[in-house]
């Protein structure tokens, strides 16, 4: 049955024209929105790049638990890796900010890889307990190599020169997020490929069903293991803008409490759709915004009603909702599955 | 040779102390296969509502361990029937997800009634007092907890391998519709055992107050903890629990005497290499 309602699907594909339409428009909207942004909140900047960097998180997120099907609490330490190689890198010496992005992905893909091998010894509710320990045992190490990373204090006094020599990092934040916004439009487009491609394919067809992938004559330990190490360039990426627009590294960047976060906007805005990951951030960041500052607590009964609502009611997320408004985007989505 | 003792005697007390919360989220996940991470949740209800019978009411700490876990269960049922019973069978994502939002909701509700500030359970003066066991003088609250671990275990394994109920209960878990067509009403069965596991949370929260104390993010904090224990032991084994707790009381303050700079570090790093070898926990059952 399910192979048939798959071949269906797969009949209704839309031609390579369209698709290449539609993603045009999603990501002109990513940009309309975030120049939007820019102008309509001008006083709250460091929290919307704030909002772009935990995205580039949630996407990292996607990557493995929407799209390979590995359940992930532990997320954060790759985000983790990344700010703090970025954070160290800065404070001795390294200045230039691309230069800082790309050691960010770099440290990333080396903690993802490293997470990646452990991780994938185990499934199921072994996998998850693993990934919790990683990341406690992430925020053990940074917060006892303080002599690198300021332990509790947290890593500060980074000093950033101008990008590209001539856009100074301004007290407003508005270099940081706009060079924010073009990391993620850019890093965006990438994933939009690499889930397109023959690889991202074969990460759904693993999602879907690991031992027939495996019968089928793939290997399954290393593709799933590529992707860990493009998600943790992702995570590391977006650790890396984090330190670079608040010149700040903390604790709190490499916790579990930032990777259950991070799952839940994931799951918010849908699971398997880098568009939900980008929806349930700036939802959740939004909403978190307002509510905390009036009784953090009335926040976190806030979550917890809005995931069991979730989980019971709409469990593709609010970019479901989408789907069902627009009937012809959702059979176009149904077709790249 | 002293400071082996303390260490050996207090990893004993909290591990045990961890065993009586976590053998009820081993029953859930061994025996019903489902992720409860609110487990912790219930039993931070049950130190609220001890501390408030107790503290507050000044009633005895008998009193409050009963109470604590009666009112415990009866808050557990409507969530149990509304909310748990649709997660059954579903992925470990969906329950990880709704039990996490479950106990955001409970970590909200008990703070907007009961304040932000850490709760304790005041002792009656028995157990407050060191008692001399020949060769040092121990916490008679350390006894008392180490007792009451023992019995839960010895209890635990009476029931599920001596008793009618027990046999019901292993015979859903290997195979609920065999078992449901074989007359055995598996609802009650779930209900039951439902019951028996949050109970369990509540009397290991209040009696364990002194190793984890309770206060807001109670839930939060140790949620991690309850379930890596779990995961170690074995889903649904109390022999992989009792050893799980054992072992991770013992790394834990073992870390916690001769390294405290260290933190929790040789704790998960002793997770991350017992869960490599034994994807399935010490006892676990192959699924």
């Amino acid at each position: 049955m399910q192979t048939l309602a798959q071949s269906e699907k797969l009949a209704a594909a839309p031609s390579l024209g369209s698709r290449f339409l539609r993603d045009a428009i999603g990501i002109a909207a990513i940009i309309v929105a975030g120049i939007a942004g820019y102008f309509l909140f001008p006083d709250n900047l460091a929290l919307l790049t704030r909002v772009i960097a935990v995205g580039l998180l949630v996407l990292s997120i996607d990557l493995i638990t929407g799209y390979c099907g590995v359940a992930t609490l532990g997320q954060a330490a790759l985000f983790g890796a990344g700010a703090y190689a970025a954070g160290i890198a800065c404070v001795n010496g390294v200045t230039e900010p691309l230069t800082l992005i790309l050691i960010g992905a770099i440290a990333g893909a080396a903690a993802g890889l490293l997470m990646g091998t452990i991780m994938l010894r185990a499934h199921g509710l072994a996998q998850l307990v693993l990934s919790i320990a990683i990341v406690q045992l992430f925020h053990e190490a940074a917060n006892k190599a303080s002599a690198y990373t300021g332990g509790s204090d947290g890593l500060a006094g980074l000093m950033l020169s101008p990008l590209f020599g001539m856009f100074e990092f301004d007290l407003w934040g508005q270099t940081a997020y706009l060079f924010g916004l073009a990391l993620l439009v850019v890093v965006f487009v990438v994933l939009k490929f690499v889930v397109a491609s023959p690889f991202g394919m074969l990460c759904r067809g693993i999602k879907e069903d690991p031992v027939r992938i495996g019968a089928m004559g793939a290997f399954v330990f290393p593709v799933l293991l590529k992707m860990f190490v493009i998600s943790g360039a992702v995570a590391g990426m977006g650790g890396a803008l984090a330190a670079i627009s608040t010149q700040v590294v903390g604790l709190d960047s490499v916790s579990f409490e930032l990777s259950a976060n991070a799952l839940v906007m994931l799951v918010l805005g849908g699971l398997g759709s880098l568009y939900g990951a980008l929806i349930g951030t700036v939802i959740f960041m939004g909403f978190e915004h307002v509510v905390s500052a009036i009784n953090p607590f009335h926040w976190m009964t806030m979550v917890g009603a809005l995931l069991i609502a979730v989980v019971l009611a709409l469990p593709g997320g609010l970019s479901s909702i989408a789907d069902a408004i627009l009937p012809s985007r959702g059979r176009t989505r149904g077709g790249k599955a | 040779m002293q400071t082996i003792l303390s260490i050996g005697i207090d990893a004993f007390a909290y591990g045990m102390a961890l065993f009586i919360i976590c053998i009820g989220l081993s029953l859930t996940m061994g025996l019903m296969r489902v992720v409860n991470l609110a487990h912790g949740a219930f039993a931070m209800i049950a130190g609220y509502i001890a501390s408030y019978v107790a503290r507050d009411l000044g009633w005895g700490y008998g009193f409050a361990i009963i109470l604590a876990v009666i009112g415990t269960i009866i808050l557990s049922i409507p969530l149990e029937r509304f909310l748990f019973r649709r997660i059954y069978g579903s992925s470990e994502l969906t329950q990880v997800l709704m039990t996490i939002g479950i106990t955001f909701c409970v970590i909200g509700i008990t703070n907007y009634f009961f304040g932000p500030t850490l709760k304790t359970i005041p002792l009656p003066t028995g157990l407050s007092q060191p008692v001399d066991v020949g060769f040092r003088t121990i916490a008679a609250h350390r006894l008392f907890v180490m007792a009451c671990g023992l019995v839960v275990a010895a209890g635990l394994w009476y029931v599920i391998e001596r008793t009618a109920f027990g046999i019901k209960l292993r015979a859903t878990v290997d195979n609920a519709a065999m078992a449901d067509a074989l007359g055995v009403k598996t609802q009650v069965v779930y209900a039951v055992s439902f019951a028996l596991a949050i109970g369990l949370a509540a009397f290991g929260g209040v009696v364990g107050a002194e190793f984890l104390p309770i206060e807001p993010y109670y839930a939060l904090r140790y949620m991690v903890t309850f379930l890596v224990v779990v995961s170690v032991g074995g889903a649904g084994s109390i022999l992989g629990a009792v050893i799980a707790c054992l072992v991770l009381g013992a790394v834990d303050t073992t870390g916690r005497y001769l390294m405290p700079d260290f933190g929790n570090f040789f704790f998960y790093a002793a997770v991350i290499a017992i869960v490599c070898v034994f994807p399935r926990g010490f006892f676990g059952k192959a699924q």
